[in-house]
Order: structure tokens, then C-alpha cells, then sequence
């Protein structure tokens, strides 16, 4: 693929108020999906004849069948509270990437065809009609937001973009557009049962690999079961996990813990992705057909609990969505919570005394955290409001001496998203480029106070985006690393194996 | 019947009808549409008490507007909290005999119509001079300042310029409210009085068709009202069970 040229945005020395630049962003999106790919989906190959009428009927049908959708179009006051706090405005400056911008071209559309003031005065209310070019605005400006949250924290009402772009990304997949990323994403899953297309056998053979480095490392056998019917813990993890870096050694960190702990657990190789790009389309069926593959795992494998592996919207996926989309989960443990985190489960075994940490072993690294932003503003971990914040850092804290947060206004649950989202694709390289830059002035600013070295992430999705786009702003790729891999450093692993915790 | 009497008594009807009717049935809507997933902005309140406080928090302090622009939140706060006395102070016209609170309201109802005014003022330099809101306005939004600027201005005139029969408007206003039909006591027709009163029935008609749904907008928005407890609690929307959760289909039901 030709190298993209483009500006990387240079760093602000102090905050700055953005100055517009009207169209800078203005393009065709991401690459559309194939008709095979759509197909798979549920969704007509390509745009669709009477698209227009098909897309309006869909609009009137999400808007009964989403309280979010009507209560945001219809209450946002254009205050302007959410102009100045998304990553790719801040990145861009091209205005349509403000948060309400973005409604907008939503919005318009709602007014012209749904309420009565913008049926009978359509300049004056701003409302228009769904045109071709509008529909193309639709395609490239919803493709340009990462639903990362950061916007329905600050705005008085609480609208969340995420909510309007996953409908608009909907109607797109119903006229026929889709993006080929996303889409061609989870028809793999439903062929072949993870993001990567990865097949059992190599899926074996992967983990397979990784025993062996492990005992090689460590002298120890530490496991990676595969479909072990009977296992006490299903773990469900991004794919990536099995061969991307850094996401690789996360993967081996949770080994150790589970070896750590005694614990019986398995991978399932129907299951094999905790990712639910469902959810990035705004599909309500293909994310539930994706998560319905971890109820049935669980089922066939006759587990006992289901534990996530670090992964950001998948984690949303998986603490707010997966009971609803297809719980109830009564035939598990009804003790533990379902599903749980990995770093609820380490964080668990660190607290009793079953996991114990060298910190010095993390002595050659100085470190912060990036709070991912769907684990910040969609979920939680452990008991109370925050433990998604609390329970990494304690981790991270019990495996390093060295720990140094970012700038408080951007990090917990004003962290900036990493510029990826289901946006990760070379196609979008500027866009993600662009977007990572509030993130990497953060980061330039403990590296310069106190020398961090490397960032940490429980996010699949970041940890790709940040190894691609460390190096466009002057940082090493390897910068970012997985939590896990912390502890999989500092973990002091004995061989005699202790009762199951 | 003076022709200016009878013509804003029924207008005030009217306008009186549309509003509650055009806003109960944007919140008949908001009501029975369903939130089919858990989808509270976190850290969120893991008890429904929480929730109350959260959604408090908001109508009153506009916490979320506080953490993202002081100056948005400055003005707004002035012009809203201002205007809550002032409709306070004005329950006088519509009561008889007053309430004491209605009357202790009354200094600071008049002379809080400034600080009304200075918000509305600001909001409305803010929308015409900051690039970015500047962008993001449609004509309605100008217009929905000037509306509300000139019922400011307009009863400030009233109050301590212009002056009118108030005691002969109660009287009117009185006998609108008790229903009598073409034999309302006769309005007072000073200028500004006919100014501030069509300003703000144009204010009450416009309200259910307009962005002034983000008054019950608030307390139905999903990312605010609702319990972060997905785990421990299944919620799932009617349509989602219907459509997956019947006989046939793989998952089984509650």
C-alpha cells in the first residue's frame, strides 16, 4: 500500500482554543465493505436503489426502539460544552469532528423527517434532507469517531455521540455501505470464530509456541489449555492476544496467574475473541450473534466462570451488554461475577496473598497508565463506582516502583481515547494518527517530568494503535505495554501448585 | 370585550394547551421507548438513591457543564437559576391570596432579572463571537436567546421603567385562570405588558417543538438515569425479547 501522506500534528506547547478548519477531514471514509462481506451480515451488498426511503423507515424504526437516539436529538441546546473534547477535533480541527458537529449530521435528517419544526421550517431549525452528499458526510464523518465516551461526560445532558453514530453506521449497513473493516471483521468471527481468522489447529500450535518460551523462561510447565471441557474458568481474550506484541505478553501474564493460583481454566477455540465489532456498527443482531458464541462455549465446555482478557470495548461488551444480549447466566458459579476481569481476578489473588510481585523486577521501567476508554466511561470493575480506574493502577503499583500518572484531565474518565476504536485500519493512518495527539502530549509531559519509559493498557485496540503510532510523534513502539506483561515479570511463581483460588 | 383582552386570553389557552399537551407526549414518548442496553457514562451510581442524586446534581448544579467550560457554566447557571426566581416572584399574578414564600420572593425576583438577563447575554456573545459554538448554530438557536431577551427586557421595562395597571392585569389574569368565558376582567394595554405577555406565549407554544426539550430531556437520558449493576441485574428491552427471546429462538427466557 503507498505510504499516505499527511501532517502530524505537532505537539501544543499549552492549551490552545482550536481554530477551525472547515473540510480538512472532508473524504470518502474508510474502504466499503465487499457484497460477500455485507451478505454475511445481514445487510444488502452495496447502496441499495431506493436507499434514501430505506434509511428514513430504518431511522423511524431505531428511534422507537432506542430511548438514547430520541431523548439525544431531540435535548441537545448547542451549548457548545462538547466542542473542544474530542481527540480527532483536537487532532484535526476540521469542525464536522465536533461532537455535536457530528450529531448534527445526524440531527438534521431527525428534524427534516421526524419533528414538526423542522418539517415546516427547515432553515430555520437546520434541518435537511438525507441528499447523496449528506449520506457521504455520514460515511466519512461517523467513521471518524471512535465512540469513545469522551463527549457525553462533559455535556449537561449527558448525549453521548457513540450512541448517534452507532445508529447512523446502522442505517449505513441497511443501504448497503458498510465499512469493509468492521464488517469483514465479524463475518470472520461467524466463519471461523475469532477477529483474525485464526483456525483451531493454529490456535493449538500458538499456544503450544508460548508453553514452550514459558518453560524455556521460567523452567516451569505453565499451561494455555485449549477447549478443555470441565475447566473451572472460561477465558475469553481478544485475539491479538495470540500473536500480537504487545498483547502477546498480557496473554502469557494471565497464564502465569492462573498457573499462580492453581487454577483450572481453558481457552475456547469456538470463543476464541472477546472483540464484538457488533457493537461498533451499532448492531444490536450481529452483536448479540457474536456474543451468543461465549454463552454457547460456556455451555459446551461446562465451565464454571467466564474471565475476560484485557480488552477495552469488549469489556463493555462483556460487563454491560453481555447479560443483556444473552444472559440470564444462572447455570454458572452464581458466586462470581459474570463475566469478570482479568485484573479483577489478579487484582483478587494479589489481595489474598496467592499472587506475590518482585517490584524490582519492573525496576528498569518507569511507568503510566492509559485508561482505555471504553473500560473508563462504559464499565466497571470490583464493587464500587471507579474500580475500573483503581483496580489496573493497584496492579501496575504492586509490579513496579516506579508509577507516575498522566495530566488529571486525561486520564479515569476523561482519559483520551488512543486515536483506534473500530477504526484501526491502515486506511484511516491519518485519522489515527491525528487523533492520538492529546494522548501523546500527555505522555511527552510525564516522560519529560519524571522519565516514564513505558505506558501500560488493558486495551487490544490501544495497545495496536499505540505501537503504530508511537513512532509518528518520536516515542519507541515498544513504549506501550500490556498490564499483565508487568505482572507476568514480576509474578513469583513457585512450583508447588496451591489450592484452587 | 376589548379586542386585546380577549385575544391573549385565548392565546393564553391555547398556548397553555399546546404546552402541556405537546410536552406530556414528548414524555409519553421518552417514557415508553426502551433503553435496551445499560449504558450509564461510569464511574455511575450503583444504587437507584445514587441515580437521584447523579440526575439532582445535573438539573441543579449542572455538574457535568461545570467540569467541561466555567464560562458556559457561569452563564447558564445565572440565567437558570435567575429565571426559577423570577417564575417564583411571578406566581403572585396567579394567586390569590399570595403565598408568604411567593412573597418573600418578590425583592429578589425583580432585581434577579438582571442576573438573568447578564447570562442570557452572555450565552448569546458566547454563540456569536466563539468560533466553534458560532459554527454549530442554526438561526432557531439566535432567535430562542432573542425571545428570551426580549421577555427579560421586556418585564424589567415593566417593573422599573414602563410601569402598567398590575393590580387590573392580576384581576385579568385571575379571571382567565377561574375560566370565565368572555367576561374576563379587561388587560391592561401598555406596550411592553402586550410585548413581555406575546413573548412568552410564543415561549410556551414553541417550547414542545424545540430545543427546550432538554428540560425533560435530562431526567430520560439513559446515560445518566440509569443503575450501573448490568451484572448483577439482567436488563432487557420488550422488542429484544420478542424478537429473540421467544420460543424459537436460541436463548432461553427469564
Amino acid at each position: 500500500m503507498a505510504k499516505v501522506k499527511f501532517d502530524i500534528p505537532e505537539f501544543r506547547p499549552y492549551p490552545t482554543i482550536p481554530i477551525l478548519k472547515p473540510g480538512v477531514m472532508k473524504g470518502n471514509g474508510p474502504f466499503v465493505a465487499k457484497p460477500d462481506m455485507q451478505e454475511a451480515l445481514g445487510f444488502p451488498g452495496e447502496l441499495i436503489d431506493d436507499w434514501h426511503d430505506v434509511a428514513i423507515d430504518k431511522m423511524g424504526d431505531l428511534l422507537k426502539k432506542y430511548r438514547s437516539l430520541r431523548v439525544f436529538l431531540d435535548s441537545c441546546v448547542k451549548c457548545g460544552a462538547c466542542t473542544d473534547k474530542c481527540h480527532y477535533m483536537i487532532g484535526t480541527n476540521d469542525p464536522k469532528n465536533m461532537p455535536v458537529a457530528r450529531q448534527d449530521l445526524f440531527r438534521q435528517v431527525y428534524r427534516r423527517h421526524f419533528t414538526l419544526a423542522g418539517k415546516l421550517f427547515p432553515k430555520l431549525v437546520g434541518a435537511k434532507d438525507l441528499t447523496r452528499d449528506v449520506l457521504d458526510d455520514w460515511y466519512n464523518y461517523f467513521h471518524q469517531c471512535s465512540q469513545c465516551r469522551r463527549c457525553s461526560v462533559f455535556c449537561p445532558y449527558g448525549i453521548d455521540t457513540a450512541e448517534i453514530s452507532m445508529a447512523a453506521r446502522e442505517i449505513l449497513d441497511t443501504v448497503g455501505k458498510g465499512q469493509k473493516y468492521c464488517n469483514e471483521i465479524i463475518a470472520k468471527v461467524y466463519k471461523i470464530g475469532n477477529n483474525l481468522g485464526l483456525p483451531k489447529p493454529a490456535l493449538a500450535n500458538t499456544l503450544e509456541g508460548l508453553e514452550e518460551d514459558m518453560k524455556d523462561e521460567t523452567g516451569i510447565d505453565i499451561k494455555m489449555p485449549l477447549d478443555v471441557e470441565g475447566a473451572d474458568i472460561l477465558l475469553i481474550t481478544p485475539s491479538a492476544d495470540f500473536f500480537a506484541e504487545p498483547h502477546i505478553d498480557g496473554l502469557i501474564g494471565y497464564a502465569k496467574v492462573f498457573y499462580q493460583a492453581g487454577a483450572s481454566w481453558t481457552i475456547s477455540s469456538y470463543a476464541s475473541e472477546a472483540a464484538n465489532f457488533g457493537m461498533f456498527i451499532g448492531s444490536y443482531e450481529n452483536m448479540r450473534e457474536v456474543a451468543e458464541r461465549i454463552r454457547k462455549a460456556a455451555i459446551d465446555l461446562k465451565v464454571k466462570r467466564i474471565v475476560f482478557g484485557e480488552c477495552g470495548h469488549a469489556w463493555r461488551v462483556g460487563y454491560s451488554f453481555l447479560n443483556t444480549l444473552v444472559g440470564p447466566f444462572d447455570f454458572l458459579d452464581t458466586r462470581y461475577p459474570v463475566p469478570q476481569h482479568i485484573c479483577e481476578y489478579t487484582y483478587d489473588l494479589i489481595q489474598k496473598g496467592v499472587v506475590k510481585l518482585d517490584k524490582s523486577a519492573n525496576d528498569h521501567r518507569r511507568l503510566t497508565f492509559h485508561d482505555s476508554c471504553n473500560v473508563a466511561r462504559a464499565t466497571r470493575m470490583g464493587d464500587k463506582p471507579g474500580g475500573q480506574f483503581d483496580i489496573p493502577r493497584e496492579i501496575i503499583k504492586a509490579c513496579c516502583n516506579y508509577y507516575y500518572d498522566m495530566e488529571p484531565d486525561t486520564i479515569k474518565d476523561q482519559t483520551y481515547c488512543c486515536g483506534g476504536g473500530g477504526l484501526l485500519t491502515d486506511d484511516l493512518i491519518e485519522l489515527r494518527v491525528k487523533g492520538a495527539l492529546p494522548r501523546m502530549e500527555a505522555l511527552k509531559q510525564v516522560v519529560d517530568d519524571h522519565g516514564v519509559t513505558h505506558m501500560a493498557a488493558i486495551c487490544a485496540i490501544c495497545k495496536s494503535q499505540f505501537s503504530k503510532v508511537l513512532p509518528y510523534y518520536g516515542f519507541e513502539m515498544d513504549t506501550i505495554l500490556s498490564v499483565h506483561q508487568l505482572v507476568s515479570d514480576a509474578i513469583v511463581l513457585t512450583t508447588e501448585v496451591k489450592t484452587p483460588g | 370585550m376589548e379586542f386585546w383582552t380577549a385575544f391573549y386570553a385565548i392565546s393564553f389557552y391555547v398556548a397553555t394547551f399546546i404546552l402541556v399537551f405537546g410536552l406530556g407526549y414528548k414524555i409519553y414518548q421518552y417514557a415508553v421507548t426502551p433503553a435496551p442496553l445499560k449504558i450509564p457514562t461510569t464511574p455511575a451510581p450503583v444504587t437507584t438513591g445514587g441515580v437521584v442524586v447523579r440526575l439532582l446534581s445535573e438539573v441543579i448544579l449542572f455538574k457535568s457543564l461545570f467540569r467541561s467550560n466555567k464560562w458556559i457554566w457561569l452563564f447558564a447557571i445565572m440565567f437558570h437559576l435567575a429565571l426559577w426566581i423570577v417564575l417564583v416572584r411571578h406566581l403572585r399574578y396567579f394567586m390569590d391570596p399570595v403565598w408568604t414564600l411567593v412573597v418573600l420572593a418578590q425583592p429578589f425576583g425583580k432585581y434577579g432579572s438582571f442576573i438573568m438577563l447578564f447570562g442570557l447575554l452572555g450565552l448569546l456573545a458566547r454563540r456569536m463571537f466563539v468560533k466553534r459554538i458560532c459554527y454549530i448554530s442554526s438561526p432557531s438557536d439566535y432567535l430562542m436567546l432573542f425571545l428570551l431577551l426580549t421577555i427579560g427586557i421586556s418585564g424589567v421595562l415593566i417593573s422599573f421603567v414602563t410601569r402598567t395597571d398590575i393590580i387590573q392585569f392580576k384581576a385579568f389574569m385571575l379571571s382567565v385562570l377561574s375560566f370565565d368565558f368572555f367576561s374576563w376582567q379587561t388587560m391592561p394595554t401598555d406596550t411592553m405588558l402586550l410585548i413581555h405577555l406575546a413573548s412568552v406565549i410564543l415561549l410556551m407554544i414553541i417550547f414542545p417543538f424545540s430545543k427546550l426539550l432538554h428540560v425533560p430531556g435530562v431526567f430520560f437520558s439513559p446515560t445518566r438515569n440509569q443503575v450501573d449493576n448490568p451484572r448483577e441485574k439482567r436488563h432487557v428491552a420488550p422488542w429484544a425479547v420478542k424478537k429473540f427471546e421467544t420460543s424459537s429462538a436460541p436463548t432461553t427466557s427469564e
